[in-house]
Formats: C-alpha cells, sequence, structure tokens
C-alpha cells in the first residue's frame, strides 16, 4: 500500500520534472540560435541565491501564490478567468484609497483595506459572471474587456486621487500611515530585506482554498460543476449561481493580489504599481494542476526564474527576457508531460495485473475477472 | 479457447470470415477485461455477443473499432492481419462503430456531426447533404440533415450513429446495445435494416442484453464471460435460457410473480403539466408544445408505467417533475405540497429518487471517483455530509455497501466511474438512488444496458421498495419490463398522455406498440 502511494508520488513529481528538463532543452536551443553563451545562462540562473535573492523569491512567489489560487477556482469550474490582472489593479487601488485615507485607525484600517480589495475584486469579476449567467457572454471575453476596461478605470481615478507631489512626477495615492502597513520579517539570517508579512495571509488562503474545494458541500458541487455541467443540474446543483459565485470567489482572491506589495514596500498605488500578475497565475494555476501545494511550488518556481534572470543583462549580456521564454515553454510543455506521465502509470499498472494474472494462471488457478 | 461449431450446418459457416480475432487480451488498472478471446464473424452475416454486464464485450469491441490497443492477439479482417492503431485505421480497414454510448458533438447539425472526419468523400456541402438523404431513404433512418444534435432524443441520436457508419462505407458495422433505446416497432426496423445490410454482404457484430431479440436476429452467437469466450453457437437451435446460463455460469432465477400494494393515498399528483416548445430562432412559437395538459397520480405502493415512443416527451416529463424545465407550467404535488418554484435539490430532498435517462450526462460525474459519484445529487444529505463538510469516511462506506447490494463490478470504490463498464454503471445509480428510502422513484429505463441476471435483482430492488410504499414513475422502451413491473401503464403520446389507462394484466406488447405510435390515431377510444 505504501509502495503504491510512493510509486503514484514519484509518478505525480515525473511530470513536472519532465516538462522542467524539456523547457530547459527548448530554452537552450533558443540561446544557441541566438548564440549566446548556453552555460553561461544557465550557470547564473541555477546558481544559488543569495539571502537578499531568497527574500525576493520568497516575496514575488507570495504575489504569484495568490494570483493562481485565484485563477485555480476558477478552473476548478471551467471557468477561465483572464481577468485576474485587472481585477488585482481596481482591487489594489480600491485597497490604497482606503487605507491612505485612514478612516480607521491602526490595524482595523489595514482589515478595511483588505476586505475593501476582496469585495470591489470580486465585483470586477462578478460583472463576467453576471454577464455569463444572464447573457451568455463568455467569461473569456468579458473578463478581457474588463482588464482593459480597469486600466483606463484605474488611471483615470489615480489622477483624481492623487496627491500632489511637487518633487516628483510620479501620480500616486496617499501613503498608508505607519500604522497599517504589514511588517516584514527576517527569513533568511543576513539579508538587507524582509519578507512580506502578507504571507501568512497568502498560506490561510491556501488552505482555505484547500479546505472548501475538497472538504466542503461547496466544493463539492463546485467540482461536479466543473466535471459535467449536466450532471450538476440533474444532481441539483444551481450552475448559475455556481458559476457566479465562483467568479466572485475567484475576483476576492484576485482583489488580494497586488496586496503584499501594496502593504509590504509599496505603501501607494502609483502608476508603476506592477502589473502583469494576473498572467502569471494562469501559467501557475497550470503548473500546479489547482493544487494548493502545486500552486506554491510554480509559484516558487515562476519567483526564482525572475530573480534569477535579474543579473542576466549585465553578467551575461542577455536579456532577461529569455526566462520568460522558460516559463511560457514550462506551460506548454507542463500540459503534455501530465498526459504523458499519466498514460505511462496506466501502462504500468496494467502491466502488473497482467503479470499477476500470468502468475496466477501458472499456479493453475482460473483466472478472475476483478482482481484486487 | 476454441470456438466449438459443429461442422457443416448452415450457412453462417460457410461464408467467408471477414473479422478473424485470436488471442485477444486487455487489462486495466485492477481487471482483465479481455484474455483469450477467438472469434469468427463472416460475411453477410449478423453475429451477436452476448455476456454480462463487465463481461468484456464493449471492450473488444473497442479494440476492434482502433480505439483501445489490445495487450495481446492478432486481428485479421479480410484475411489481412491488422494494427488498428486508431478509429480511423478501423475505418480503412472497413469497421465502423455504434458506441453504447453516443459520440455526438451537441451543438453541430446532423450533416456537420456525419461529414465530421469524413470531409473528404462528399465534401461538407450539398453533395454530403444529399448522400445523406440518400441513406436514410435506404435504410429507413429518418435523419435530417439540418436539424441540431442538441435537440434529438437518444432515438434520432443512434440512427445518426448508424448514418456516420454508412456514410465512411464500412463493411463491417458493430452496434453496441443498439436497441436499449428502441421500441418494439423500432427495433423490427432496425432489425429489417440489419437484413439487408446482411444481404448485401456486411458483416454485423450485434451486442445486446436481450436475448430474445439476439436470437431473432442473429446467425451467429458468441458468448463471453468474464473476459474470454466461452461458446460460439449458431442462433438457431439455441434458447435464450440456455445463452443466458451460458453467460452467468449458472441457472438463472425466475421472476416471482406480485401481489398489488398499491395503497389509495397519493404521493405524487401531476395536473395541467404543460412544457411550451423552445422558441425556434425568429420564427417564435411554431412547434406543438414539449408536454401538454400532462394529468397523473401516483399512489403509495404504486409503480405507473409510461410507454412511449423514444421523443414524445417522457424526458421532457421526467424533468419537469426534477424542476429541470423552467417553462413549466401547471403543479406538480408531492404528498399534496405543491413543488413548483422548488429547485431540484430541495424536490430530491423531500424524497424524490431520479434515475435519468442518459446516464453518461446526467447521472454521473465519469472523471471521479465511485464514491464522489454516490454523493453527487445526494450532496446535501447523510450519511454524505456532516455540516457543511462532505463526510468522506460515512460516503465511502456507503458506497462500498452500494457496490455490494447491487453486484457492481468494479476493483473498488476510488476507481473512476469512466472505468465501469455501462450496466455497472447503471446498477450504481440505482443502488444510489434506492438509497436514503425514497417517497417517489422517477426512473427512465432503470435497466437500460443491464445484464438479464442484474436486471431481475434490480426489478427485485424496486418491488421490495415498493411493498413498503414507493411510488414510482416508471419510463421504459421495453415493454416487458413495462408489463411485468408497473400497476397502471399510460401511453405518451406527442406530449401528451393517451387518455385511459392499460392494465398490465391484459395488454399485450402489440396493444401497447400501436398506442404509442398512434395507430389509430384520434380514435382515443381503443384502451382499456
Ligand atoms: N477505461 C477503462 N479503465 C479501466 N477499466 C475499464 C475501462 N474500460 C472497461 N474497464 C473494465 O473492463 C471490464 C469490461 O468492461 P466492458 O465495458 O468491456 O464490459 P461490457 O461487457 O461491455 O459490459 P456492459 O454489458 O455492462 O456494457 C469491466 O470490468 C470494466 O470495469
Ligand atoms: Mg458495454
Amino acid at each position: 500500500m505504501t509502495d503504491q502511494r510512493l510509486k503514484r508520488l514519484g509518478l505525480a513529481l515525473a511530470a513536472p520534472a519532465l516538462a522542467l528538463v524539456a523547457a530547459f532543452l527548448i530554452t537552450s536551443l533558443v540561446l544557441v540560435v541566438a548564440g549566446d553563451s548556453v552555460g553561461g545562462v544557465w550557470g547564473q540562473i541555477l546558481s544559488i541565491p543569495e539571502a537578499r535573492g531568497l527574500t525576493n523569491i520568497v516575496n514575488s512567489a507570495t504575489v504569484y501564490y495568490l494570483s493562481g489560487v485565484a485563477v485555480a477556482i476558477g478552473f476548478r469550474m471551467n471557468l477561465f478567468n483572464i481577468g485576474v490582472d485587472g481585477q488585482y489593479r481596481v482591487a489594489s487601488f480600491a485597497a490604497a484609497v482606503v487605507a491612505g485615507e485612514a478612516w480607521l485607525p491602526g490595524w482595523l484600517n489595514t482589515a478595511a483595506a483588505i476586505l475593501a480589495a476582496m469585495l470591489v475584486g470580486a465585483a470586477w469579476a462578478g460583472i463576467a459572471g453576471l454577464l455569463r449567467v444572464t447573457r451568455g457572454v463568455s467569461e473569456v471575453i468579458s473578463t478581457i474587456m474588463l482588464n482593459a476596461i480597469a486600466t483606463a478605470l484605474v488611471a483615470f481615478l489615480l489622477r483624481k486621487a492623487a496627491v500632489d507631489d511637487p518633487g516628483s512626477n510620479i501620480t500616486a495615492t496617499k501613503e498608508i500611515p505607519e500604522g497599517s502597513r504589514i511588517p516584514g520579517f527576517t527569513l533568511f539570517p543576513g539579508a538587507p530585506n524582509q519578507v512580506y508579512g502578507f504571507v501568512f495571509i497568502a498560506i490561510v488562503v491556501g488552505v482555505v482554498y484547500w479546505l472548501v474545494i475538497n472538504k466542503t458541500r461547496f466544493g463539492f458541487d463546485l467540482r461536479a460543476t466543473g466535471l459535467s455541467e449536466t450532471a450538476a443540474v440533474a444532481s441539483g446543483i444551481d450552475v448559475k449561481k455556481m458559476i457566479l459565485v465562483s467568479m466572485l470567489l475567484s475576483g476576492a482572491a484576485a482583489g488580494l493580489v497586488g496586496l503584499p506589495i501594496l502593504f509590504g514596500e509599496a505603501f501607494a498605488y502609483g502608476s508603476t504599481f506592477q502589473s502583469g500578475l494576473g498572467f502569471a497565475g494562469i501559467a501557475i494555476a497550470l503548473l500546479g494542476r489547482n493544487h494548493p501545494v502545486g500552486i506554491a511550488l510554480g509559484a516558487l518556481l515562476f519567483a526564482f526564474l525572475d530573480e534569477q534572470s535579474n543579473p542576466l543583462q549585465i553578467v551575461q549580456d542577455v536579456s532577461p527576457d529569455i526566462v520568460k521564454i522558460t516559463q511560457g515553454v514550462i506551460v506548454l510543455t507542463v500540459v503534455i508531460a501530465y498526459e504523458v506521465v499519466r498514460r505511462y502509470g496506466v501502462r504500468l499498472e496494467q502491466r502488473q495485473v497482467a503479470a499477476a494474472l500470468d502468475a496466477e494462471r501458472r499456479t493453475g488457478s482460473t483466472s478472475k475477472e476483478v482482481t484486487g | 479457447m476454441t470456438t466449438s461449431v459443429p461442422d457443416g450446418t448452415t450457412n453462417p459457416e460457410t461464408g467467408d470470415v471477414v473479422v478473424r480475432l485470436r488471442g485477444i487480451g486487455k487489462t486495466f488498472p485492477g481487471v482483465i477485461a479481455n484474455h483469450d478471446i477467438d472469434i469468427d464473424v463472416r460475411r453477410g452475416t449478423v453475429h451477436a455477443i452476448v455476456g454480462e454486464n463487465g463481461a468484456g464485450k464493449s471492450t473488444l469491441m473497442k479494440i476492434l473499432y482502433g480505439v483501445q490497443k489490445p495487450d495481446s492477439g492478432t486481428i485479421e479482417i479480410h484475411g489481412r492481419p491488422v494494427d488498428l492503431g486508431s478509429p480511423s485505421d478501423a475505418i480503412g480497414a472497413g469497421v465502423g462503430m455504434v458506441f453504447q454510448h453516443f459520440m455526438l458533438a451537441d451543438n453541430f447539425t446532423v450533416l456537420e456531426n456525419v461529414v465530421l472526419g469524413a470531409e473528404k468523400l462528399h465534401g461538407i456541402g450539398d453533395a454530403a447533404r444529399a448522400e445523406i438523404r440518400r441513406l436514410s431513404e435506404a435504410y429507413g433512418l429518418d435523419v435530417d440533415p439540418d436539424v441540431l444534435v442538441e435537440d434529438l432524443g437518444v432515438g434520432a441520436r443512434q440512427r445518426i450513429e448508424i448514418l456516420k457508419v454508412l456514410y465512411r462505407g464500412a463493411s463491417v458495422i458493430i452496434l453496441d446495445e443498439p436497441t436499449a433505446v428502441l421500441v418494439p416497432q423500432e427495433v423490427d426496423e432496425l432489425f429489417d435494416n440489419l437484413r439487408e445490410l446482411k444481404a448485401e454482404g456486411l458483416a454485423v457484430i450485434f451486442i445486446s442484453h436481450k436475448l430474445d431479440e439476439v436470437l431473432s436476429v442473429a446467425d451467429t452467437v458468441t458468448v463471453v464471460r468474464r473476459g474470454t469466450t466461452v461458446d460460439t453457437r449458431p442462433a438457431a437451435g439455441v434458447t435464450s435460457r440456455q445463452l443466458a446460463e451460458l453467460m452467468v455460469g449458472s441457472e438463472l432465477p425466475s421472476p416471482s410473480t406480485e401481489t398489488s400494494t398499491v395503497t389509495d393515498q397519493p404521493v405524487l399528483e401531476v395536473r395541467d403539466l404543460t412544457l411550451p416548445a423552445p422558441t425556434a430562432g425568429l420564427a417564435g412559437t411554431g412547434g406543438r408544445p414539449l408536454l401538454s395538459d400532462v394529468d397523473l397520480t401516483i399512489h403509495r405502493g404504486e409503480i405507473l408505467g409510461v410507454a412511449g415512443v423514444e421523443g414524445n416527451g417522457q424526458a421532457e416529463l421526467v424533468e419537469a417533475i426534477m424542476g429541470m424545465r423552467p417553462g413549466a407550467t401547471g403543479s406538480v404535488r408531492l404528498f399534496g405540497a405543491d413543488l413548483g418554484g422548488l429547485s431540484t435539490r430541495r424536490r430530491r430532498e423531500a424524497g424524490i429518487g431520479y434515475i435519468p435517462e442518459d446516464r453518461h450526462r446526467h447521472a454521473l460525474l465519469l472523471d471521479a471517483p465511485l464514491w464522489e459519484n454516490r454523493v453527487l445529487g445526494h450532496q446535501t444529505r447523510e450519511p454524505n455530509v456532516s455540516g457543511p463538510f462532505i463526510d468522506r469516511k460515512g460516503a465511502r462506506t456507503d458506497t462500498q455497501r452500494i457496490v455490494e447490494e447491487y453486484d457492481v463490478r468494479t476493483p473498488g470504490i476510488d476507481v473512476l466511474a469512466r472505468a465501469l463498464s455501462g450496466g455497472n454503471q447503471q446498477k450504481l445509480i440505482i443502488g444510489r438512488e434506492m438509497t436514503g428510502e425514497p417517497s417517489l422513484l422517477v426512473a427512465a429505463h432503470p435497466t437500460r444496458g443491464v445484464d438479464v441476471g442484474a436486471q431481475a435483482a434490480i426489478w427485485d430492488h424496486i418491488k421490495r421498495a415498493r411493498r413498503d410504499g414507493l411510488a414510482v414513475l416508471l419510463i421504459s422502451a421495453d415493454l416487458d419490463e413495462l408489463i411485468g413491473l408497473s400497476d397502471t401503464i399510460r401511453v405518451i403520446l406527442r406530449g401528451r398522455l393517451v387518455p385511459g389507462a392499460f392494465d398490465p394484466a391484459t395488454v399485450t406488447p402489440q396493444q401497447l406498440g400501436s398506442a404509442m405510435t398512434g395507430a389509430g390515431d384520434d380514435a382515443a377510444g381503443d384502451v382499456a
């Protein structure tokens, strides 16, 4: 039994490993064609990061993780929420305004801002959900549109909400007061920078995600709807409601994506606030197979590649964009690798059954249709 | 294994062998689906394959159709050894298959479904349309190339599948349980078609659990038991009882007659149930309503059978009662309480068990393990849940119980529902829906695809529950089942219940059949 378990775990890990190897090979090929030093680039990327780098990796993995979970919630229901990008930007802006205005003192202010971010993210995603259940508009289309609208809306509102800082041409919201920030902590001794305190909230989000999806009735309904909408309807699930609710949840999770940065580093939402985090989430959810631990590993991997590629320009005279290729290729290869490994697993098991049958026959007993 | 065909009998033994299977073996995780299979199929014959649920019939056919690769053995078609890596290889070799579960794209038209993947034959336009019309005429398939498959019932879908195979020019046609969905008249029509195909030199491989049918249409019968061929015989000279005993390897129980348990306490009362036609395009309200003014009452301890040709409103009736048809008007009452406005879930919770007609679309999560399928449709009730959480342990224990009580042949409750044979999937569904003491069971074709032994067992389960007061709405294409189980039989025709009830004690399948097709129509007096 434990032997079986080990084998299954081995197979589960084989797929991403296979995908990584393939992605590395393809990236190397690109490097060779471009005439860059393959060894030099990998030497840099695969070097052991210093404490400062490790801290950066954990921090951006935190952000990626939330993004991956937000996307995965939709995936479990066959909803393709491309709109995490727009959702987190609208939500981060809202949180920055609430926290910056500081209507409430200290931690209450923080809590209110987080709540605002989740509500705004949910509402923004909810628009796509509503369009889907009332008008049948594909959430893929509507969330793409909503991303574009989010960009314009935030730029417009930012101008209204921005504080005038004569010394700088950066527009940004009011700074979050000291008492409402989320303090970081030192995880890696000797690091000059700190890990975001928000990492704990991300862990809680992961645990809640796992619990809700796998252990609750609601999660069962969600997965059932994702597996077969017709069977879900016949079993008594209100599919429209499920679509709306999971879009709202996905949006609420998306609302958290920008907050580690907001409360741990930037303290204001400005025109330079990091964008594109929602798209990475799609890749990471795929890589992690929508599993909370898988998503965490995927997020760490993406963060690692990002961090390690930073010095490439200086050290190797190669654009760090090369890892974007690697990241993209990983997503493609991982999908293939999961399928390959699954088939291999099935064949392996078939061979065992066949061997068991042979043995049985040799000992003279009649074969059984069902074994085990 | 040897095929024990006596020498020098009738023509089935003299034709050319078009398909020769030798030593075919196939294992799945935890299951030996096929081993040492030997079969010869001859030109111009209908060759039936019979066996219990899970015996390995569908697996064997999937191997012959290139869907699955055998682990061992050889396949010869028209005398040439072939390696069938995919259905297109099989089609190239002249083998076509109609599956137990149809494989049509819902939101495509019939034409699109038929030409899909065969665009080279007659293009995708008028030539293809003309060819479909021609085939449809020639074999009486009654297929309109331009309707959406989505709008078609099970029977029509099957005819499209057959047409698809013919369109691709197959010389060997595999039909996996084609008659399960047909009423007797349609079965006769199908068999006429098969005889025509046979006369033109095609070979038909035919799988069915209805042994009388097998004997009436087949020339040769092969019995498969626990994954291997145990006997091949000419159909002339075997009885269905002998076949059944060969399949099971033991004697069959004989069905017991029951005294009526009908009470006068109404459980389900349906009044004026009407379901308007879907507004088709801009034309608006053109078609006839799917259901018109349906009235029926089922009492405690009563089984009400509804007979009808596929597509006459049975599916809609069932779905309206289950609250899956928002446009329905009229009233549905359970123990006097109006169900109108209640969701499907609330109706289930109120004590309605539901066995849908299409198990793959409506009753199962194919890619979820059996125990999760046990939860499906019962995800708000014990033993599946405790509070807002799924009670994994409770659900698993109960799944194990169902597997044992209903003889679901499976290596375990963690295998995916997809891995079960069709009949075993059905047994699991029945077990699930009979659990929790429902007061009303809405059952559409409860024993479709189930072997004779299991069918008798399911009937016993239903009868026992009826004794304890279960009310059943039974929809079935199997008239013997309807007559054997029901206390009252109604006929549905074009969305209306034909006035008057039939007494199962006196009615014959022929009488039912003519009422179902509206023979002697508009003279609504031809009822008991
Ligand atoms: N894809 C699969 N994965 C695992 N096991 C499978 C798979 N397909 C079939 N099996 C197993 O192989 C055995 C034979 O199944 P098969 O579908 O061939 O039975 P069958 O004779 O067609 O039965 P039925 O009359 O119920 O349709 C069953 O035990 C089934 O559980
Ligand atoms: Mg089968």
